[in-house]
């Protein structure tokens, strides 16, 4: 159960400290999230799961008008651009009770780890969550090696 | 309490918020971030729910506390390879005022983002009296 190296056991748990605060800290994390704009955070937050051949980007962008999203393909990376409206524009300020939402026009550029097929790339903007499928190159794609039994 | 009363606007408070962390079940929540303006019809509510199906979205009104929930099951991040954000399911609350109509609210939901219409009550809403000069 216990080492013998005390380097080890201080290493373990540095670790399992991190680990406790990683659990405290992302909830915080995630509630400034949903304000973006009101930081100098990069907007929309994206999500990229990779799956053998395909790439999938999530961008958080409620509200935005369909009409406005712009996604491309420009030497390596994903480009996402669009505007998220005001909700209203003839308020007088003294009749707002509460403004977190953030509005206005964003762009952002994400830097593709893989080489990407251009042709083959699909956006769907659904409940406010953008997602871009994007296929890998065909050099980029993961290859099967056979083992040979002797 | 991270909510208090708003500023008053024509000299009376409409919506004021309460803090409902003792009554939220074990389940994660955040709480989505809102505008609220007053127009002469009434009060109109936009909340953010990105990523909440619109069968999920659940509002409703009891003992004068709107109420928005949107139930959000968490994503498989199983073949995540960069994360910036994780889902969670939406929850936060508002005592109406009483020159709301409680009965005619009226809610859409599009592009992940609620928004809430809620009239004034007839008596609440500003009347101009003429003036006759003798």
């Amino acid at each position: 159960m216990y080492g013998t190296n005390p380097f080890r056991e201080l290493e373990a748990l540095r670790r399992e400290v991190d680990r406790l605060f990683e659990g405290v800290a992302s909830p915080s994390k995630l509630r400034s999230a949903f304000l973006p704009g009101r930081s100098a955070r990069s907007y929309p937050l994206i999500n990229i799961q990779e799956s053998g051949d395909d790439l999938t980007v999530e961008a958080l962008a409620p509200g935005v008008d369909p009409a406005s999203l712009e996604v491309a393909i420009e030497g390596g990376s994903l480009v996402i651009a669009g505007e998220k409206p005001r909700p209203a524009q003839n308020v007088s300020p003294e009749a707002w009770h509460r403004s977190e939402r953030a509005a206005g026009r964003f762009l952002r550029k994400i830097k593709l780890s893989v080489p990407v097929d251009e042709e083959n790339v699909t956006a769907d903007y659904r409940n406010g969550v953008l997602t871009v499928k994007l296929q890998k190159a065909d050099a980029a794609k993961p290859r099967r090696i056979a083992v040979n039994v002797a | 309490m991270a909510e208090n009363t708003v500023q008053k606007t024509n000299g009376s408070t409409a919506v004021v918020a309460t803090e409902t962390e003792a009554t939220r079940e074990p389940e994660r929540f955040v709480t989505p971030p809102v505008d609220i303006y007053e127009t002469a019809e009434g009060l109109t509510v936009v909340a953010d729910l990105p990523g909440a199906d619109p069968s999920a979205v659940d509002v409703n009104v009891e003992d004068s506390v709107l109420t928005l929930k949107a139930v959000v099951p968490e994503a498989d991040e199983s073949e995540a390879a960069y994360v910036e954000f994780r889902l969670a399911s939406y929850f936060r609350q508002f005592t109406l005022g009483e020159k709301i109509d409680q009965e005619r609210i009226n809610a859409e939901y599009k592009n992940g983002v609620l928004t809430l219409l809620l009239p004034f009550a007839e008596k609440a809403k500003p009347r101009r009296i003429t003036v006759k000069a003798a």
